[in-house]
């Protein structure tokens, strides 16, 4: 055998091992019933679940509880999954300063018991980073007036 | 009066620019074709010719080597004048002009505050200083655009000038047609309603957005300020940074462009010389925009370091190890024809990647997989044409020449550089494969999508962990290889003998131990990381010694592997040894595992509160947070918050006392100032073990538009970063919120509970003197003296009461610490009671994450001296290409 033959198949074993572990490793965009079925399935993974907050009539998030003199490192909140299921988020890491400008949000992490333990949460506002019409017609507003 | 002219300059420079490429993509197109006729009959049948010829001489010198002939008699130019390369070169010419043109009209409608542009408004603003209104230009995709246009048209002229009549007229077809592409996508032409070609920077505003109601009633509306540059970017290296990537993005055009014209040529090892020394350059220019970006992240992200795998660095990242894999195999391509072949694949992969990092980053298609690509403007269709052109361009043009690429007789030898550069070049393409077969999981998602089918593949949930088990390996892989590549290179190595590499291997392990000992490295994959890098620093360093009293012109390599280990090193102990100081110290025991200290792992409490003015032990350091500072644009360092104020809806504020820094006196009070509004930095203060102070501002941002920005601050030391951000704070633009009055009579010497602390009125004596009130001869005024005790000392909160012309005031006293705000409201001669009037508010704090980065210096260390190993080894390489001229 070639030494050539021999690089080659080791190379092909490594691409195959790269595709194999980022298949294991990817996660999936899943709904709270689902990350619920898994926990119960001992599955111990965790998956993205894409979610709105809460909103009363001021704007305000409802169900949100961050209490830092008590404990920094606990915030809770609730989460309406794709599938409009309710659910109680714990967060053990201090709240994150854009929260309550945030529509939708991404959260990543896994059922535990009552509720979804979540490692990481992505924000998406809704003017970061885009020139968002939201934004854009109150700026425009307020100008007017000057 | 909206400023109509400049814009429609810039859109016809645009268009002007786009025209010409196309007339010099054609004319170029047109020379080559009349070049090649000329030159066909020859090169094709004279590698047959020189390999018979050299065989036997080269393969004693180099162990039964097949090789390849060194030069080629020159091909005798056609006499006959070229006019279609000349029409070409003009169009060129005229081409980059009109690129300059367009650049020049967007940064004058941005340094004069044309908010009637859309760009303008809504990339910048008045407050925004001179220097960042530089980034502005680039914020946006249709400024990025138009850098890479600048930096492509820069070196399309240079190349015309320099790269000899041989290589332009197929070289620059394809740098004319990629400026083709790139200009199309600023174009902003619109067929009928929905067909749109690019998007241009010159819209009004009132085109962008002709359904705001402000249109309808006066069509002349211009804004009076913009909305600013996101806060992320209004940062030194966020000026330099794009500029230095976009460069590093155009230069990988440049050995492409070499590459096709080769192969188009039918000369597939000619176009390696004058394409090396650009191939050089591109991964030196490349690298240094990529640690860039990493050193912004680092000082302006929250994640606590900087690579985070994210999506858009993974983009530009693979790009970069391919295009390395592509200069180690152009080196060994005259002497192997296995390394010839990789040279083009990876020459072209290295420029299609490219490619396709923009597709991920600009089309939108990352979505939330990413925080920080660009939005989507509607140019997917564009980028994704433009994207397969090239793919297929290259590719067929690639597979019709393959048969003119020479085969090897015999395979390399173990014992040849050839060998070893391949095998080097291989584990740097599996390193990008592991890369990009992760980050192009949202793309999986599309594909099956267009089947008709549903997919929600995520990205991993652990990035760090899934690229780590691989690329730390890899690595461990190619630190070994610049060792022994290294020595092979040098022919220390030879007639299988390994002798030479004793010395430096047991140095290596003598070194290695003693690090391990002495720094107490438990984790065995940190162990086998560690002993590569030493290897290759003591393998290269041996070289460097051997060459350098030599010619030191050649020490380019050895420096560059020197660099890369001390990288590796660097990398190894700031994130494997990173470690948290801001610790709960509430009794919870926090593990000392790696897995502790990998993931950022949330369950551990890893973020501390810290009251105004409390102080806290932490690890060795005791930490006190010291207030909210902001900073004055002409005077150095931070300003207490108190000291100025703000005026409302504008960047400059009043001072309130006088601002004076080491004794200098800057402003007087009531002097207006240039402030940065938007930023509060909260100081906070470390005292080391040995009494020595040092304070650290980390910031937090407001920005109406953008949300609110957290920012760290980083001490660094030669051993060490300390780095900290402030998780979460009460709103600092938020009115402070004071609960009802509560109302306490007491006498001389009683115990009453402010804010739930305890309180003790020692006294209430005369006052001479009140701050704000004049006190004249028939006037009186009292303090009393209010003693509250907290668990770390007491406070002394001093009321006051005064009479003056028959009226009573009662200023209050407020205590950002105590959260408590105090007023002196009756004294009740008869019973000796004293009133206070009690107000209470949330007490000021923040909630704080501190890290120590060990050695991450070195990284920095390292990259510089990747650079100047590159640099060197750059000009050696030009020099050869133009001593073979």
């Amino acid at each position: 055998m070639k030494i050539s033959h021999i690089i080659g198949i080791i190379v092909i074993a490594i691409a195959i091992g790269i595709i194999a572990s980022t298949a294991g490793d990817a996660s999936v965009y899943t709904t709270f019933t689902k990350a619920e079925q898994m926990a119960k399935d001992g599955d111990d993974n965790q998956i993205h679940v894409v979610g709105k907050l809460q909103k009363n009539a001021q704007g305000q998030i409802v169900d949100m509880l961050y209490n830092p003199g008590i404990d920094p490192n606990h915030f809770e909140f609730s989460l309406v999954d794709t599938d409009n299921r309710m659910q109680k988020v714990v967060y053990n890491s201090p709240k994150p300063q854009d929260f309550e400008r945030s529509e939708q949000i991404v959260i990543i992490g896994k059922m535990q018991g009552d509720h979804f333990q979540c490692n990481k949460i992505l924000l998406k506002c809704p003017s970061k980073y885009q020139d968002g019409k939201l934004e854009t017609t109150e700026h425009e507003a307020k100008t007017a007036k000057i | 009066m909206i400023h109509t002219t400049v814009g429609q300059l810039g859109h016809f420079f645009v268009i002007l620019s786009f025209v010409t490429a196309l007339v010099a993509t054609l004319g170029y197109f047109l020379s080559a074709l009349g070049k090649r006729k000329a030159a066909q009959a020859e090169p094709v049948r004279e590698p047959q010719l020189a390999y018979a010829g050299e065989e036997s001489a080269e393969q004693v010198r180099f162990g039964g080597k097949t090789a390849k002939r060194k030069s080629k008699p020159t091909t005798p130019e056609p006499p006959v004048r070229d006019d279609w390369r000349l029409l070409a070169r003009w169009s060129f010419y005229l081409h980059a002009t009109a690129i300059v043109g367009v650049s020049a009209c967007l940064f004058y409608i941005i340094f004069n505050h044309y908010f009637e542009y859309h760009y303008a408004w809504s990339h910048s603003s008045r407050a925004l200083p001179i220097k960042y209104m530089i980034a502005c230009f680039w914020e946006s995709q249709e400024g990025s655009f138009l850098l890479w246009l600048f930096w492509n048209a820069i070196l399309g002229v240079i190349l015309i000038r320099t790269s000899g009549s041989r290589w332009e007229a197929p070289m620059m077809t394809i740098f004319a047609l990629v400026q083709a592409f790139l200009a199309s996508m600023i174009l902003g032409v619109v067929f009928g309603d929905t067909f749109k070609i690019g998007s241009t920077p010159f819209l009004l505003l009132r085109e962008a957005m002709p359904d705001a109601p402000i249109f309808a009633t006066d069509a002349n509306f211009i804004p009076k300020d913009g909305n600013g540059l996101n806060p992320l970017l209004q940062n030194y290296w966020m000026v330099i940074h794009p500029p230095t990537l976009f460069l590093g993005f155009a230069l990988t055009l440049v050995p492409f462009a070499f590459c096709i014209a080769g192969l188009w040529r039918n000369q597939p090892v000619e176009w390696i010389r004058p394409a090396l020394p650009w191939t050089l350059f591109g991964a030196l220019i490349l690298g240094v925009g990529i640690m860039m970006g990493g050193y912004w992240a680092y000082e302006t992200l929250n994640f606590g370091g900087y690579w985070n795998w994210d999506p858009v660095e993974n983009a530009v990242y693979v790009p970069w190890l391919v295009m390395v894999g592509a200069l180690h195999t152009m080196l060994i391509a005259k002497r192997s024809s296995t390394g010839l072949k990789s040279a083009v694949i990876l020459t072209i992969a290295t420029f299609l990647l490219v490619l396709y990092a923009t597709f991920l980053t600009r089309s939108g298609i990352l979505g939330n997989a990413s925080v920080h690509s660009f939005t989507d403007l509607g140019l997917s269709g564009q980028l994704l044409i433009y994207l397969l052109v090239f793919v297929v361009l290259a590719v067929i043009l690639a597979a019709s020449k393959w048969k003119i690429i020479p085969s090897d007789e015999k395979e390399a030898s173990v014992y040849t550089k050839e060998f070893w550069l391949f095998i080097g070049a291989t584990i740097l393409c599996l390193s990008a494969f592991q890369v990009i077969a992760t980050t192009s999981i949202p793309v999986y998602n599309k594909i099956v999508e267009l089947f008709g089918k549903v997919s929600n593949v995520a990205l991993p949930t652990d990035q760090m962990a899934h690229y780590g088990k691989f690329q730390t390996w890899f690595f461990v892989a190619i630190a070994s290889l610049t060792g022994i590549g290294q020595f092979m290179w040098w022919r220390k190595i030879g007639n299988k003998k390994w002798d030479a590499l004793i010395t430096p291997a047991i140095l290596t392990l003598l070194v290695s131990a003693g690090i391990i000992a002495f720094g107490s490295l438990k984790n065995p994959t940190y162990m086998v990381l560690l002993v590569a890098s030493v290897f290759a620093l003591m393998t290269n360093g041996t070289i460097l010694l051997g060459i350098i009293r030599g010619n030191y012109r050649l020490t380019g390599g050895a420096i560059a592997h020197i660099g890369m280990a001390l990288m590796l090193i660097g990398i190894l102990y700031s994130s494997g040894y990173s470690r948290v100081i801001s610790l709960n110290n509430s009794g919870l025991m926090i593990s000392k595992t790696d897995d502790f200290t990998k993931n950022d792992n949330r369950e551990n409490k890893e973020n501390v509160l810290l009251w105004l003015n409390q102080p806290e032990k932490m690890d060795k350091y005791q930490l006190t947070y010291r207030g909210q500072y902001v900073e004055v644009r002409d005077v150095p360092g931070y300003v207490p918050r108190n000291d100025v104020s703000v005026i409302e809806g504008d960047f400059h504020g009043i001072a309130n006392r006088n601002i004076e820094k080491d004794g200098k006196l800057y402003h007087k009070k009531g002097d207006t100032l240039a402030l940065y509004p938007e930023n509060v930095h909260y100081g906070v203060e470390y005292r080391e073990p040995s009494g020595k102070i040092f304070t650290l501002y980390p910031r937090l941002q407001v920005n109406e538009r953008m949300g609110v920005v957290l920012s760290p601050d980083i001490t660094h030391s030669l051993q060490r970063d300390i780095y900290t951000y402030v998780a979460t704070a009460p709103d600092p633009m938020a009115e402070e919120q004071w609960e009802k009055t509560e109302t306490y009579s007491v006498a001389i010497k009683d115990t009453f509970f402010l804010n739930d602390y305890v309180a003790i009125l020692d006294d209430v004596i005369r006052a001479n003197e009140v701050e704000g009130v004049e006190i004249g001869p028939s006037d009186a005024a009292v303090r009393a003296r209010v003693r509250v005790l907290d668990k770390n000392g007491e406070h002394i909160l001093n009321p006051a009461f005064i009479i003056k012309n028959r009226m009573v005031a009662h200023p209050a006293e407020t205590s950002d610490e105590l959260g408590v705000r105090i007023q002196l409201n009756e004294i009740n001669p008869q019973t000796g009671k004293f009133t206070f009037a009690v107000n209470r508010t949330q007490r000021d704090y923040i909630v704080m994450k501190a890290f120590e980065k060990p050695l991450i210096n070195v990284l920095w260390i390292g990259t510089l001296v990747v650079v100047l190993g590159f640099a060197l080894a750059t000009v050696r390489r030009y020099r050869e290409f133009r001593l073979s001229q």
